[in-house]
């Protein structure tokens, strides 16, 4: 208990000192916990996946589309509940740095397969009953301040030609882990004129979404799935959408380890302040362990005392980087467009780390000084001079 | 008078631990730092010398790429029949209709991992109007047969993506039969086939994704610029030069990156400034005596003051001087990641600038000058008579 | 002999929170040019403060201080600083040498602040470490020295640039009896062969003896 009260007394010996010590530690952990929330942020499509849903795709990439006519061999395939369909539609809205998901969808099926998008009963069904409508994002809505019965006005590029839709129903996400800012249209719409315009281009789905009964079937659907196709004009490849949202973001590897590579750097300066601040610390106070010693104490309090002392420093401020990562996230998410990084939350699992880390880091920045307060002898302590 | 250099100098050596932990966190926030400008500007710099200024590109207004860009035959004649395109000696216009895709292609050593590879379908022309493109390996594809011939880097970078391998696409399968560099552009990180065999391949029989033309003097941007806003057949068209084009592809990438740099690397810094302080108030606390001497013998305030800044801004002058140094190694490393330009893998080098280094040493000057501020003032701020008897 | 330090009238004192704890009373003292002047007293007694006000690194309460027919403490800060390099020879208890200089070095920091070139520079400290008797010990650190020379490299110190009047404080109270009569030799010296003002501190009976005059201070009073 008397260790304690030294230990509590000899932190606040230099007061500045520790004050920025712990600010410093702060300010890492909450650059830490905005570094993992955008890796989370990253990978925020694969964990929103479904296990019971499956996307097939055309096999050379996804830029090629399938035929319409596949929605129906696949239908009879066992365990299949609901066949859906999407286009990647793009196109550009005032500019070309305005980009949110735009996706000609099959509108009769496609609410059924993503249940997490929440929809009011009377607007699903004016979206289903007029063939121009569309269905924006409550957050999309938000940024660009879409009201129902509002005209969208889009410039197509995948699909040339001057577009408008009707805001007919504003969907909300189910929870923070969904995309709030995507905005679906009929995908009949876009075949119509398709027909018309370019007749070569009617039919074309970008991929399906097949909601299956049991996610245990998962593999032998997609196998029987794609032998179907096997050796037509326009393979496919079926994976679980976790799958197909993990091969999205496999290209940009890259970026996720410059973000893991930044969070390690961050626990090494964090390590470089505590650990500057515990070598000083001990450096100054040579003499007196010294005398402690001379008292009868054993290396083992010393141990106690340096190690209590660094750990409480890095532990407080763990505490205050995690409180203040909230309000700092949140107003990062104020700050830049929702269709940027639709999904932004600190996990839980962030804090778990980062309190991790700070503990770690606390024990391993006492080594050094423990290491040296140990190994002076009481006569060369005795006669330190700082 | 100052306080002299080698004072300031020769103190860091008297405590060689803390201020070498001064000093490398200093030097590990500018080395993040530098790194990630470094990739910023290496992905503009590989994209920049992509294109040439002597080539115009031509795209649809609202395409946000190549391969969402569609330009149909008949535009494409009323392009090559502009005025200001260049022509060979047998009078025909040095130009090249480009079939642009993505495919997916196995990574090497990511375990079944795939990755977007860009194909594309080039006219004979391609070659005059893109000459830092060389086949190194292997021969030309010929017209007319589905073959492809391979960029360096997807060549190293892809499974089976080698001189006499094949790839499946478009219902087919494709000989590889060479292997090409392009001086570290971005069609390091393409395939290139026969235009024709792609259109038939992809079912693009009626049109090409891109034309790229040779104008023939590269003062003449602006008249074609301004005959495709007169001309109705092409208002939906846009031209630029080949070089501005693929200038911005890097755009989004670069700013991405750069940005997320700066923004975590100010955080950092706060780190690295608060050791700097925490180091300089105690060498300010262990040095009192030595302050209240100086002053004793004549020297003034703002002496003390500059000779403790110096100090601190001398930490951080060494820490991104190693910073950058070790940064430096990382411009031999290449890297691709998949640019969001072209949603396709690019293969690129950090780049190591002047600008970079410059930018470098100004924030770590910044950071050492804020960092040793308030300690310096304290120290400034000493009583003489208190000073002399502390100890 | 004409005054060189002329003390009228001061008085100084602290301020301990919201206490004011009076150091000297009243004080009035004249220094003759050339004269070796010691001052003793107990500890408190402010021999200290008041050598710290006729050095001119601390300002009276009240009073006037006159060195070499200058009203230091009419000026201001930084003119003071400029007087003090020209005017004042500080020798320490604890001999305050940085420890990161040489011995040379440490004799030529308080001739940074003239105009001496760096030719003139090096004349003045190899003269001045030859009067100390410490020219073969120049590129030693203040560490690689004893107590002794560290203290004669002080004086020089004191004297490399020709000041006015030397102050010292304690001078001898770190060494051993063996160096304290080296220095105080040497202060002797110093005073006779150089003409040196100098005024001493001290409690060492010793010390005291080599002074011209002493004058005892006790609870802020001359005696």
């Amino acid at each position: 208990m008397k260790v304690l009260k030294l230990m509590l007394k000899n932190t606040l010996r230099h007061k500045l000192r520790t004050a920025l010590t712990i600010l410093g530690i702060a300010v890492a952990v909450v650059a830490f916990g905005f570094l993992r929330t955008v890796v989370t942020a990253w990978y925020a499509g694969v964990q929103a996946s479904s296990p019971n849903r499956l996307i097939t795709r055309n096999a050379v990439s996804f830029i090629f589309p399938l035929p319409f006519a596949y929605r129906d061999k696949i239908a009879r395939i066992e365990g299949v509940e609901t066949v859906s369909y999407m286009n990647w539609f793009q196109g550009v809205y005032i500019d070309k740095n305005q980009f949110f998901a735009r996706m000609a969808v099959d509108a009769e099926t496609a609410l059924g397969v993503y249940p997490e998008f929440l929809v009011p009963d009377d607007e699903r069904e004016t979206f289903l009953r007029e063939r121009n409508a569309c269905i924006v994002g409550a957050d999309l809505a938000q940024q660009y301040n879409f009201k129902l019965g509002d005209v969208i006005p889009i410039d197509g590029d995948i699909y040339p030609g001057k577009w408008e839709f009707v805001v007919r129903a504003i969907y909300q996400p189910r929870d923070k882990t969904v995309d709030g800012t995507q905005m679906w249209f009929h995908w009949q719409y876009l075949d119509e004129r398709m027909k018309q315009e370019m007749p070569g281009r009617a039919g074309e789905v970008g991929w399906y979404i097949i909601r299956i009964s049991n996610p245990g079937d998962a593999g032998r659907i997609s196998e029987e799935l794609d032998a179907l196709f096997q050796n037509s004009r326009a393979e496919t490849k079926t994976e679980t959408e976790a799958a197909f949202q993990q091969g999205f973001i496999q290209g940009t590897g890259l970026i996720i380890q410059l973000l893991n590579f930044l969070s390690f750097v961050i626990i090494g300066i964090i390590m470089l302040v505590l650990g500057n601040t515990m070598i000083m610390s001990a450096r100054e106070r040579t003499k007196e362990y010294a005398v402690l010693k001379t008292l009868g104490f054993s290396g083992g309090h010393l141990t106690v005392l340096l190690a209590g002392e660094s750990l409480i420093i890095s532990l407080l401020g763990a505490g205050i980087g995690i409180a203040l990562s909230y309000p700092i996230v949140g107003l990062f998410s104020l700050m830049v467009p929702k269709s940027w990084f639709p999904i932004f939350y600190i996990e839980p699992v962030t804090l778990v780390l980062a309190g991790g880390a700070a503990l770690a880091v606390g024990a391993l920045a006492a080594l050094f000084p423990i290491q040296r307060a140990l190994k002076t002898s009481i006569v060369d302590g005795l006669r330190f001079i700082g | 008078m100052k306080i002299p250099l080698k004072y300031t100098i020769r103190n860091f050596r008297s405590r060689p631990l803390t201020t070498g932990i001064t000093i490398g966190g200093i030097a590990l926030v500018v080395f993040v730092f530098v790194a990630v400008l470094m990739l910023s500007s290496g992905i503009r710099k590989t994209l920049v010398a992509t294109g040439s200024p002597d080539n115009v590109m031509v795209t649809r207004k609202a395409a946000n790429g190549e391969i969402s860009s569609i330009i149909m035959n008949d535009t494409y004649n009323v392009i090559l029949s502009l005025p200001q395109v260049a022509t060979d000696s047998g009078g025909k216009p040095v130009a090249t209709g480009d079939v642009v895709v993505i495919i997916n292609l196995p990574k090497i050593g990511t375990d079944g991992g795939i990755s977007n590879v860009t194909v594309r379908g080039v006219s004979p022309a391609a070659f005059q109007l893109r000459p830092n493109v060389k086949v190194v390996e292997g021969r030309m594809f010929s017209l007319g047969a589905r073959e492809v011939i391979v960029g360096s880097s997807i060549a190293k970078r892809f499974e089976g993506a080698h001189v006499g391998g094949t790839v499946r696409f478009g219902g087919d399968t494709w000989m590889i039969v060479g292997k090409f560099e392009a001086g570290g552009t971005g069609f390091d990180s393409e395939m290139w086939g026969d235009t024709a065999q792609l259109q038939d391949a992809f079912a693009r029989q009626g049109g090409y994704s891109t034309v790229t033309f040779r104008m023939t003097s590269p003062d003449q941007l602006d008249a074609i610029k301004k005959n495709f806003e007169t001309d109705n057949r092409l208002q939906q068209f846009e031209a630029k030069t080949e070089q501005q084009f693929f200038e911005e592809m890097s755009e989004f990438m670069s700013i991405f990156i750069g940005a997320l740099g700066v923004f975590i690397t100010v955080f950092f810094s706060v780190g690295a400034i608060i050791g700097a302080m925490i180091t300089m108030y105690s060498t300010v606390a262990n040095r009192t005596v030595e302050i209240g001497t100086l002053r004793a013998l004549g020297f003034r305030r703002r002496s003390v003051l500059a000779a403790f800044l110096a100090e601190s801004v001398l930490i951080s002058v060494v820490g991104a001087a190693i910073g950058i140094f070790l940064a430096s190694w990382l411009q031999f490393l290449t890297v691709s990641t998949l640019n969001f330009g072209s949603f396709a893998e690019l293969e690129f080098s950090f780049a190591l600038t002047p600008d970079v280094v410059f930018f470098a040493f100004l924030f770590a000057i910044l950071m050492g000058f804020t960092g040793g501020f308030l300690p310096s003032v304290r120290a400034a701020r000493l009583n003489i008579v208190n000073a002399l008897r502390a100890s | 002999m004409a005054s060189i330090i002329q003390v009228q009238s001061v008085s100084k004192s602290y301020w301990r929170d919201s206490f004011e704890i009076p150091v000297l009373n009243n004080i009035s003292l004249d220094v003759p040019e050339g004269e070796f002047l010691g001052l003793m007293g107990p500890s408190g007694s402010g021999k200290t403060t008041l050598l710290n006000l006729i050095a001119g690194i601390d300002r009276p309460t009240k009073g006037k201080i006159l060195v070499g027919n200058t009203d230091i403490a009419t000026l201001s800060e930084s003119q003071l600083a400029k007087w003090r390099s020209h005017n004042v020879g500080f020798i320490f208890q604890f001999y305050n040498l940085m420890p990161v200089l040489t011995a040379f070095e440490n004799v030529e920091l308080p001739l940074l602040l003239t105009s001496l070139s760096k030719k003139e520079r090096r004349d003045h400290v190899d003269m001045a470490l030859k009067v100390v008797g410490l020219s073969d010990r120049m590129h030693h650190y203040p560490k690689q020295l004893s107590g002794g020379q560290e203290q004669r490299v002080a004086i020089a110190r004191a004297i490399a640039s020709d000041p006015l009047i030397l102050v010292a404080d304690e001078p001898t109270g770190d060494l051993d009896k063996h160096s304290a009569e080296e220095i105080l030799t040497l202060l002797e010296r110093l005073n006779k062969e150089f003409k040196k003002t100098i005024v001493m501190v001290t409690h060492d009976p010793r010390a005291a003896e080599k002074a011209h005059t002493v004058r005892q201070l006790d609870k802020g009073e001359l005696q």
